[in-house]
């Protein structure tokens, strides 16, 4: 287990590193960083002194090294526009689009998992049909057009709902719903081809077989066992909500991080967009790291693999 | 007895790349997914002949006119006109061409640098494998999104450079299942005859694992296209896309949004039809390719 | 066995076919089959691969899959017409009267679900007994398929027990309700041979125990000749030669059944070779007309090739559907 415990670790450590190291390389090589990391509007005395403090001067080791021993002290830099430190800015920002990303994937499982049992149970019928388009829908359907198209109709012709900002549960609804359309389809579809899975596995041929009522079959024997990889692939696409609702966040003005990082390209405050990226990456590192771990924790078949 | 499609041909010596033309029956062609394609494709490239406007430039006295059905509305502009008085239609049809040449050029450059790397990486193995599945994991570990954001935000926003960032960001998506198809084929007997023949590795790589893996590669870049068009709708409505005065639908959602409130819809409503039905029949002629060239990749 | 004792299972003509949608193609995966069955006897189903013998047990059961269709004859048990029963009546009948154990033990158990769990279920379904009696029940079930530390097994999961003790719980949910049938679909098939033995005891000691009829479906005719009182051997769908199993394994009339008891390896000294029966079972959607063996058969006759044979009666319950039956 400690062995699978450290190499797990390992890889994030590698991982976070490339991070960084391609984060760095990215603003150093493609051009003058200074244009970048410095105001609008600076003299040119503020420029080298800038390039003193960043080394440019030095060796690009050296300055990554630099870099990371800054991020490792928990400086991200400063924001431009608000004139804090972003890495506070992120943190402040974050609990509203963990906000978001929780309503849009209950929305989503709402939705998605009861469709694809749905459609799974009654295979080829008229749900499956009418599932199927809906998938189809969902998953061709880009998040921030449904946010418009939202706006346009409970807004601004049927005036229920609050266009933008937050603060009660009106203003999360129209967010929660065009972030999470989308993955409402893909869960249906992850449903549906895992409920079928399981409705022709064997332990349910025996469920039948031993004379239980058809209910009882699927929502004990099935139901359970499909479940599986579709609360997987939401525990994945949770992490991926909170990042890619940059879109969304931004048509709803929805105080999040994805709002913050168009704020950092609107006002051209590179420190955000730099530090926003870095810690999105980190995030999802993390995240999958812990969650392997607690994998290997539940089912004791993992630890000893490869 | 397992049915696997069979690989090219490969006995040992030199024969050109030979890639035989998928077996694609003609029947159940998909025509909506295919009929849609053409139309946008038509409306491309013709775009300078069909078009009854110029799309940049527009006429202020014109602003924000409805399509011709509703109140206000004039044969004039069929679909209305934006907020700087530029007629809808003209600005989709050139938006087409803008979409197509972005989202093609994205996919096939993600295609080419991914399938390549992974090739490399799945049949050389060793320290080359792990470096660039690495790199591979770490990039996947970033929401494609925020990653080119980050990148349009450094190289400042154009066409061209929507096109390597795109492709810069999505190439992994290839290089994962390439990857995963050329460890697989690794281990068949037509690679390690051409071994025992004496093949070098490039030629092993080139007309042996190439052909077969194109198949691969060529599905997962039709259910690429989908992504990459939203992804670039999404940039240029953020404004790190392509850069105005350039009709791009993601761009007109953008305008779109400033007489939202004002209840002018067509500006919206339009576009993101335009958006849907690329992304649609890509998606739909994604799958049908996926079952008809390897009932195999369906966990694609 | 008297003879006078009212049959408990009795098959007659039954046909179940497979179609596909466009009814183009038609499989004949049991086709006029005939079959008796008394309380108490076990009766051996032998067949290779595809030769209907599982879909034959679904079909007792009335579990076939959407695509297939009972299309002709008669199946009554305890002298009821099984075909005239309703859905809810049939799921009674389902675990409670009749009852089936499956080949793969590790498949057959739910893997999120205690053992205790899916024992206790047929109990609180069938006989609406309360979640302790059941469990109680449950734990007696355990000790009677021979399972140590009865009690405690209950509470465990089905990945945490080996393979042998799995079927024997799948054992324990077939009896649970106290069926009168019990139809094994190769049981031991996937055990080890050195847990197989034991199995079969374990069956047998149950069946005596209650009075179990039993069907047992298998292509090893070794486990026949132990635990069987009568045979039917099924090729292709049909039932090509039934009968008690001495007279079977003495004096096989059908070519076929005689091929599979000549392959059948000896350990008694004679360094013959195998003898194995050449080609393959016909594809059950393409049959030949008349006999189905034709192609395989080292006595068929021109007759074989045009008519299908009907079932001659050879003598003391022994049948055999055979244009040149020789026992």
């Amino acid at each position: 287990m400690r062995r699978f415990v450290l190499r797990r670790v390992g890889y994030a450590v590698v991982s976070l590193f490339l991070l960084s190291v391609t984060i760095f390389l990215f603003v150093r090589v493609t051009g003058d960083p200074t244009v970048l990391l410095v105001e609008p509007g600076a003299s040119q005395a503020d420029l080298d002194a800038l390039r003193h403090d960043l080394g440019l001067d030095r060796s690009l080791v050296v300055q990554y090294g630099t870099f990371v021993k800054g991020l490792v002290r928990g400086d991200f830099g400063k924001s431009f526009y608000y004139r804090t430190p972003v890495l506070e800015l992120y943190l402040s920002r974050l609990p509203n689009s963990l906000l978001l990303a929780i309503a849009a994937m209950g929305f989503s499982l709402l939705i998605g998992i009861p469709s694809g049992i749905m459609a799974a149970v009654r295979v080829g019928g008229w749900w499956d049909s009418a599932g199927k388009l809906f998938a189809l829908l969902g998953l061709s359907m880009p998040s921030f057009w449904v946010g418009l198209l939202l706006i346009l109709f409970f807004s601004v012709y049927l005036g229920w709902l609050p266009s933008s900002g937050s603060g009660t549960v009106l203003h999360v609804l129209m967010p929660a719903f065009a972030l999470g359309w989308y993955f409402a389809a893909a869960h249906m579809r992850l449903t549906r081809s895992s409920m079928l899975e399981v409705l022709g596995s064997e332990y349910v041929k025996l469920a039948r077989l031993k004379g239980l009522p058809e209910i009882r079959v699927i929502a004990k024997h099935a139901f359970k066992n499909a479940l599986i990889p579709v609360l997987t692939l939401a525990g994945i696409n949770l992490v991926l909500m909170v990042n890619v609702a940059v879109v969304v966040e931004t048509v709803f003005a929805w105080p999040g991080i994805g709002r913050l990082l168009y704020e950092g390209i609107a006002f051209r405050d590179f420190p955000v967009v730099q530090a926003t990226v870095l810690l999105a990456g980190s995030m999802i590192v993390i995240v999958n790291l812990v969650v392997d771990l607690l994998y290997a924790v539940i089912d004791p078949r993992i630890r000893y693999e490869r | 007895m397992s049915v696997s499609p069979a690989p090219s041909p490969s006995p040992v010596a030199s024969a050109p790349i030979a890639w035989r033309m998928p077996r694609i029956r003609l029947e159940g062609l998909p025509l909506f997914p295919i009929g849609i394609l053409l139309v946008l494709v038509f409306a491309a490239v013709f775009a300078d002949l069909i078009a009854p406007y110029n799309p940049e430039i527009g006429s202020l006295s014109q602003r924000f006119r409805p399509p011709v059905w509703s109140v206000g509305g004039s044969g004039e502009h069929l679909l209305g006109t934006d907020h700087i008085g530029r007629d809808v239609l003209s600005r989709l049809i050139f938006g087409a061409r803008v979409s197509m040449v972005v989202g093609f050029m994205a996919v096939v450059f993600a295609g080419v640098v991914g399938t390549g790397l992974g090739i490399l990486s799945g049949y050389l193995g060793g320290w080359v494998d792990q470096v660039i599945m690495r790199v591979t994991d770490t990039w996947l570990a970033l929401p494609a999104l925020t990653f080119a954001i980050f990148l349009a935000a450094i190289v400042g926003p154009s066409e061209f450079n929507i096109v390597i960032i795109l492709g810069g960001v999505y190439w992994t998506r290839y290089a994962r299942v390439v990857r995963g198809e050329v460890l697989s084929l690794k281990e068949r007997d037509f690679v390690r005859l051409a071994i025992v023949a004496g093949c070098s590795k490039w030629k092993i790589m080139r007309q042996h694992l190439l052909p077969n893996v194109l198949n691969t590669a060529i599905v997962l870049a039709t259910l690429m296209l989908g992504v990459v068009i939203v992804s670039e709708a999404a940039l240029s409505f953020l404004g790190v896309g392509v850069p105005p005065p350039k009709p791009a639908w993601g761009l007109m959602l953008a305008d779109g949004k400033k007489g939202l409130m004002a209840g002018y819809w067509w500006l919206t409503v339009f576009p993101g039809v335009c958006i849907v039905m690329m992304v649609l029949a890509a998606n739909l002629l994604g799958d049908w390719l996926r079952v008809k060239l390897d009932p195999q990749l369906r966990q694609l | 066995m008297a003879t006078t004792t009212a049959p408990l299972l009795e098959l007659d003509k039954l046909s179940a076919h497979y179609v596909t949608a466009r009814g183009t193609r038609v499989v004949r995966a049991v086709d006029e089959v005939s079959l008796t069955l008394r309380p108490g006897e076990t009766l051996g189903v032998v067949g290779e691969s595809g030769s209907g013998k599982t879909t034959l047990a679904l079909t007792i059961l009335r579990l076939l899959p959407p695509a297939a269709r009972i299309v002709s004859g008669s199946m009554r048990f305890g002298g009821e017409d099984l075909l005239a029963k309703s859905t809810t009546e049939m799921r009674k009948i389902r675990g409670k009267r009749i009852a089936m154990i499956l080949q793969d033990p590790m498949a057959s158990l739910n893997p999120l679900f205690t053992v205790g769990d899916q024992i206790a279920e047929g109990v609180r379904v069938h006989e609406g007994a309360t979640r302790r009696s059941a469990w109680q029940r449950a734990g007696g079930l355990l000790k009677a398929v021979k399972i140590p530390a009865a009690t405690q097994r209950l509470g465990e999961y089905p990945h945490q027990m080996s393979g042998g003790m799995r079927q024997r719980i799948v054992g324990a949910i077939a009896i649970s309700c106290e069926p009168q049938l019990l139809i094994a679909d190769e049981p031991t098939t996937s055990l080890d041979v050195t847990i197989q033995a034991q199995y079969l005891k374990l069956l047998r000691d149950i069946q005596r125990e209650r009075g179990l009829a039993l069907i047992f479906i298998t292509h090893n005719l070794g486990i026949v000749a132990r635990m069987c009182d009568s045979v039917a051997v099924m090729y292709a769908g049909r039932v090509i030669e039934s009968g008690p199993v001495r007279r079977i394994f003495n004096a096989p009339a059908h070519p076929y059944t005689q091929a599979l008891i000549e392959s059948i390896p000896r350990m008694d000294g004679s360094l013959e070779r195998l003898t194995a029966i050449d080609g393959q079972p016909p594809d059950l959607a393409t049959l030949p007309r008349g006999c189905s063996f034709q192609v395989r058969c080292p006595r068929v006759v021109d007759r074989c090739r045009e008519e299908a044979p009907p079932v001659f009666d050879i003598g003391a319950g022994h049948t055999a559907r055979c244009w040149v039956a020789k026992p």
